[in-house]
């Protein structure tokens, strides 16, 4: 007993060496502790540096210049214009071809003052953007950004300006910055969305009830839920090669709308990239609901069935009503992952210039992320400024569908 | 005789509810469709491996697997029909990525499950699941308007190309970081409580404990939130296609433009792809590729999360 003791001791720091090793041990443990909570951290700083890099995309000063100077156009100033004024300005100073076309689109008298002002400045006064600056410059080098617009572009305008307005949500898509809008983005991403959840949802969840509360655990039962788990894990451009091989192509006569009487031209609408997304969502979709409907309390089953419930009729009162917060908030996560996703929709086909709205479920149709895209992808500095308020408004419809689902969660967990 | 027709017809009469079940057609019908929902996964995966496989066969009707495998050009114009450059910057990114989130996740995953307190791990946790959240392609954007200006001031100005690997990679990792810090804090907290007991108990400290007992208590799961986190990469679409390049390029330098498989796949079915071409037959050619490269990681990672959960519970 005292050999093994001894032993110990001498192996074994003592005294002021022992004080001296903890000391140590414990300084690399707070070394570490600190490198593992900056790590933690820099998921924070990832976060603010993007937030940061979009925001200051929106806003800034831009220098425009007018073909022709509005001074030259009447001697009152162009906001004081009456719109019959303004439709005179427009026939005086565009070519008779060009407005006759004009007003065979729409004549001049169904437009609106707005409208016809819009046209002023578009077919007349022609604004080019000349240089434009993100926030931070706009700021900080005012001084700056003034000289070199005096001394650079002496005709031009220079404001300040957000890019991200209201008139940003209601415009629809253009090839000049100036006036692109993602009104058509916006709605075709709320069309594509709903029928997604029209068919994602009722097989979502019928899919996690079966596997829940039917299935045996046999072989046949164990490949779909090993199958589910594994198709979770599947690229999402894969979904999209599969959507447009069945959806847009093989089952091109229903996607189009053709046999229901609304011929789109081809199988690359809207209905066909809903389709695609639900089969992209709905492994999610069930996994969340399987673990809704398990945490339901099996007591809750027994006592139905002990009242002589069927077993639909246990699921449909009892462990239904008991899991939708959960279900729900599997959905709405499921539907944010669809809202963003864009790959899959490229490749089914979503086009990226499109200025009508969509109206039905066999309409072409763009999406928010596409249109973000398809902006990124330009060089010209003006695409990067819409681009960044397109992601604005993508990112606040993800954020108010999850705040959606925490108040979702919270109001059915306080009735249950 | 008699008697026993009269117990026959009394049994009958008397004969109280029977208890056996009974067959409904509401509930039948429902269980039908309850099922077939299920089954619908399994045509999707069917539907996968038809699609891709059969175009495929189209695709290598036309060219050899050998010259799909060996050629290190990927130029449909000439008729180049190579998977390797496309494979090698899939790669290269994937490991930039990897180099970024493994090692961040994993400290991460360590500070949240052993050091965090509850209410520092209420803040934290969903501040990582909110990156998880945001769209790819607005990571794209960040990597091609931030990302890459700052690759240029660190690196120089000439030795960067504007759609460069090294950003796309860089910027998956910081995407995947949030996956890697949940998958492994789920290992890190399913090892029991009475091994850190036991290491505490033994003098030993929390870095001790947290190193020697908890990690390797929970490797299996680590690992496999890591060969997930591989995978994800791999597959990752939309920050490759907009920050990456768009050129087949055969390179090993992070810093030139190069075109990964999938934002290959984007590219050329982004336009007006003709069904008839080699083109489009040779995108499925790709997918399949990169379908048999994640279903395979994502096996071996189930296996491995199989693994530790078996262990413990």
């Amino acid at each position: 007993m005292t050999t093994l003791n001894d032993k110990i001791k001498s192996g074994l720091p003592q005294g002021e060496a022992a004080r001296r090793n903890v000391a140590s041990r414990r300084r690399t443990g707070a070394i570490w502790r600190t490198i593992f909570l900056s790590a933690t951290i820099i998921g924070l700083i990832a976060l603010s540096l993007l937030i940061y890099n979009v925001v200051n995309e929106v806003f800034g000063y831009v220098a425009t210049e007018y073909a022709v100077d509005p001074a030259t156009l009447s001697d009152k100033p162009l906001d004081d214009l009456s719109k019959d004024e303004l439709v005179a300005v427009l026939q005086d100073n565009m070519r008779a071809n060009a407005f006759r076309t004009l007003e065979r689109e729409k004549p001049m008298a169904d437009r609106s003052e707005s409208e016809v002002y819009d046209l002023v400045i578009e077919r007349v006064l022609k604004p080019q953007t000349l240089e434009t600056w993100t926030l931070r410059d706009s700021w900080f080098n005012k001084a700056a950004i003034d000289a070199q617009v005096a001394s650079e572009f002496p005709e031009a305008k220079l404001e300040f300006r957000s890019w991200l307005t209201a008139g940003f949500l209601t415009t629809p898509m253009s090839s000049d910055p100036l006036r692109a809008g993602v009104r058509t983005a916006l709605l075709g991403s709320l069309w594509m969305i709903a029928i997604t959840i029209l068919f994602a949802f009722p097989i979502g969840v019928g899919a996690a009830i079966y596997l829940e509360e039917y299935a045996t655990d046999n072989r046949f039962n164990r490949i779909i839920q090993t199958n589910i788990n594994n198709l979770a894990g599947v690229p999402s451009i894969i979904y999209g090669m599969l959507g447009l091989v069945i959806f847009v192509r093989t089952l091109e006569p229903i996607t189009s709308g053709r046999i229901f009487g609304a011929d789109s031209g081809n199988g690359r609408t809207i209905v066909a990239a809903s389709l695609t997304m639900m089969l992209l969502i709905l492994p999610i979709m069930i996994i969340n609901g399987q673990e809704a409907i398990r945490a339901v309390p099996l007591s809750l089953r027994q006592a139905s069935y002990g009242l002589g419930a069927t077993k639909w009729q246990t699921i449909w009162h009892h462990v239904l009503p008991n899991a939708l917060p959960g279900i729900f908030t599997g959905t709405i996560l499921a539907v944010s992952r669809a809202i963003g996703e864009t790959a899959p929709l490229i490749v089914v086909g979503a086009s990226t210039f499109i200025v009508t709205d969509p109206d039905g479920p066999f309409a072409k149709f763009t999406v928010l992320p596409i249109q973000i895209y398809n902006w990124t992808s330009r060089p010209q500095p003006e695409f990067a400024h819409i681009a960044a308020s397109a992601i604005v408004v993508l990112l606040v419809m993800l954020l108010s569908l999850n705040a959606i689902a925490v108040l979702l969660r919270n109001r059915f967990s306080k009735r249950g | 005789m008699d008697s026993r027709r009269i117990t026959t017809s009394q049994r009958e009469t008397t004969r109280p509810f029977s208890l056996k079940k009974q067959p409904r057609l509401g509930e039948s019908i429902i269980q039908g469709f309850l099922l077939f929902c299920g089954v619908l996964s399994m045509f999707t995966t069917i539907g996968i491996v038809v699609v891709l496989g059969s175009e495929s066969i189209a695709f290598f009707r036309q060219v050899s697997i050998v010259e799909f495998v060996t050629n290190t050009v990927w130029s449909p114009q000439i008729d180049e029909f190579g998977i390797l450059p496309l494979l090698l910057s899939t790669l290269l990114t994937s490991t930039i990525a990897m180099f970024i989130a493994l090692p961040t996740g994993l400290a991460a995953a360590l500070y949240l499950s052993e050091y965090a307190s509850s209410r520092a791990r209420s803040i934290l946790k969903p501040i990582l699941e909110v990156l998880a959240g945001v769209p790819t392609v607005v990571y794209g954007y960040f990597a091609l308007k931030f990302m890459t200006p700052v690759l240029k001031a660190v690196f120089g100005e000439a030795n960067v190309n504007i759609y460069n690997m090294a950003s796309a990679g860089l910027v998956m990792g910081i995407m995947i970081i949030p996956m890697v810090s949940s998958m492994s804090e789920d290992a890190l907290s399913a090892v029991p409580r009475a091994l850190r007991e036991g290491a505490y108990g033994l003098g030993a400290t929390r870095l001790e404990t947290a190193i020697k007992v908890v990690l390797p208590a929970g490797i299996s799961g680590i690992i496999a939130a890591f060969v997930v986190a591989i995978s994800r990469a791999v597959g990752e679409t939309m920050i490759v296609a907009v920050a990456a390049g768009a050129k087949p390029t055969f390179t090993f330098n992070p810093f030139e433009a190069a075109e990964t498989m999938t934002g290959h796949i984007a590219r050329i079915s982004g336009g007006d792809l003709s069904y008839a071409s080699i083109d489009y037959n040779s995108i499925f050619a790709i997918g399949l590729t990169l379908f048999l490269m994640t279903l395979g990681l994502n096996m071996v990672s189930r296996r491995l999360v199989r693994r530790f959960r078996e262990v413990y519970e």
